[in-house]
């Protein structure tokens, strides 16, 4: 095992072997969370800041219940309480944070970009918590992890992304990390939810025909519709959207019978996803998404702020 | 085990290893007057794999299965911070240990801190009504104020040595050798950090 990353910003600097060393860590981090004491010592000293310029619940949430159980202090910072209001530059915010002697910034920022700068200019590990419509690599190893729990493997499988693709900063994590390991990726979208260059992703397969598509999935990944950052209307409206994309009770017998089904949350409910497919017993892993997501944050913070281990032989 | 480093000797073979392993697990069962709320916890990679041997001797002595768990002490290391995030290995404690005696098995004890790890690891499972420690080699070089209820062997070795034990079931041969150290890692288990990411 050699992790050599400071930073996680950009999942298309990570290897197979390094996504499989933080999903083989989150994994061993499951018995601390399932005991009763759900806390251990080893991030002791080290102060995270959680810097988040755009709502969050679960991405925050998890980044926080993952620092401090792993014993790190955290900070929470951002939105309308910090000087960025009052007209003081990124920079100048990083900089003055780093000055109390931080060790990480875990950063959601609307703008693309924003994490590489703030890794550019404050010398700490910094943790892309989703910029933009760029990257949110916490994300896709997240649901990595839940797909190679519920499915044993990684390579082979044939993964669906549905939906919003345009506006959606998870896709550019989740399809170029499901290529690293090994998956085939269908993207289904309407023409006017596609970025203007969908191969770019890396994707195998584009359509904008859903019910063609499902059969062959092993996973269906169903994205949120993201109406706060429309401009102008993509579909003519909600119901006819549910009707031609959206994962409802009458396509589940489209489904084979092993297939499972995420979400990256928040839910629009009957609109990308049905109830019934939400709440699927046996096909919804989305609550274990939920779940994962604390322990491949724990990972990574253990792995990035643990430094090199290079040539050790544990 | 793939490594370099050059054996100087060889301090036990298979056969000693046998024959600690059965007088431990005698003496375990005469010093806690018998299995009765005993259980063994072996700390991973290598205390693990002894601790079932013991668990096996048990068996075949007293005929008690008792409860058996590995742990995996790299969220409580105190070298973290100036080393290196070490590799993890699963924790898989499937009992309750409220009220059991337990005993650590590792393979060898030296500095101690392994130790220290262990028992805070253990305390935040569970609360055992009392820690024993069993190991197959003691070498000494002690850091911290721990000692080992049941000791295999007591093996003198210098700062610059490596003891370490091998098995058949993971190494193909078991012996505890005593290695010389490669200039710039540092004995035991944790080797100084190669500084290439910062």
């Amino acid at each position: 095992m050699a992790f050599n990353h400071k930073h996680l910003i950009d999942i298309t600097e990570y290897s197979a072997d390094d996504i499989m060393t933080i999903l083989e860590t989150a994994k061993n981090f499951k018995q601390v969370n399932e005991r009763r004491i759900k806390k251990v010592p080893t991030l002791k000293g080290f102060t995270v800041v959680n810097m988040f310029n755009e709502p969050s619940t679960r991405t925050r949430s998890s980044f926080e219940i993952a620092e401090k159980r792993l014993s790190a202090d955290s900070l929470n910072f951002g939105g309308s309480s910090t000087a960025t209001v009052k007209g003081e530059s990124l920079v100048d915010t990083v900089k003055t944070l780093c000055s109390y002697k931080i060790d990480c910034i875990v950063v959601r920022d609307r703008w693309a970009g924003v994490p590489r700068k703030i890794a550019d200019v404050s010398g700490v590990s910094v943790i892309d918590a989703g910029d933009g419509k760029h990257q949110h690599p916490t994300q896709a190893l997240l649901d990595l992890y839940s797909i190679w729990e519920e499915k044993g493997d990684l390579a082979g499988l044939h993964v669906g992304v549905v939906g919003d693709i345009a506006h959606s900063r998870v896709c550019g994590s989740l399809i170029p990390a499901l290529k690293i390991m090994g998956c085939e990726v269908t993207v289904v979208a309407p023409p006017t939810l596609l970025p203007a260059r969908p191969d770019i992703l890396g994707a195998d397969h584009v359509t904008s025909n859903l019910d063609e598509a499902l059969p062959e999935l092993d996973v269906v990944y169903m994205l949120r519709i993201q109406r706060e950052r429309f401009e102008g209307a993509p579909y003519p409206n909600l119901r006819e959207y549910n009707l031609l994309y959206g994962l409802t009770e009458q396509r589940d017998k489209l489904l084979k019978p092993d297939a499972c089904v995420c979400h990256p949350g928040p839910i629009n409910r009957g609109v990308e996803l049905d109830s019934f497919m939400a709440d699927h017993p046996k096909r919804s892993i989305i609550l274990d998404q939920v779940y994962a997501g604390v322990l491949v944050r724990m990972a990574a913070l253990y792995l990035l702020l643990g430094g090199s281990n290079d040539g050790i032989d544990a | 085990m793939n490594d370099a480093s050059l054996v100087k000797s060889v301090c036990m073979d298979a056969d000693e290893i046998e024959r600690s392993v059965t007088r431990i697990a005698h003496q375990i069962l005469e010093a806690n007057k018998g299995a009765e709320n005993l259980a063994l916890v072996g700390i991973v990679t290598r205390g693990d794999l002894l601790a079932k041997m013991l668990a096996h001797k048990i068996q075949e002595i007293e005929g008690v299965d008792v409860p058996l768990g590995k742990l995996d002490i790299s969220f409580y290391r105190d070298d973290f911070a100036t080393h290196f995030a070490p590799e993890v290995h699963s924790t898989d404690i499937s009992f309750d240990i409220d009220g059991k005696t337990v005993v650590l098995v590792d393979d060898v004890l030296y500095t101690g801190r392994t130790i220290r790890a262990a028992l805070d690891a253990l305390m935040d499972i569970g609360r055992p009504a009392a820690v024993q420690l069993a190991v197959l080699v003691d070498r000494g070089h002690r850091e911290l104020p721990i000692r080992a209820d049941f000791v295999g062997k007591n093996v003198p070795s210098a700062s610059d040595e490596n003891v370490r034990l091998f098995l058949e079931e993971v190494d193909g041969i078991s012996a505890v050798e005593i290695l010389e150290i490669e200039p710039g890692k540092r004995a035991g288990s944790a080797p100084i950090k190669n500084n290439g990411g910062e």
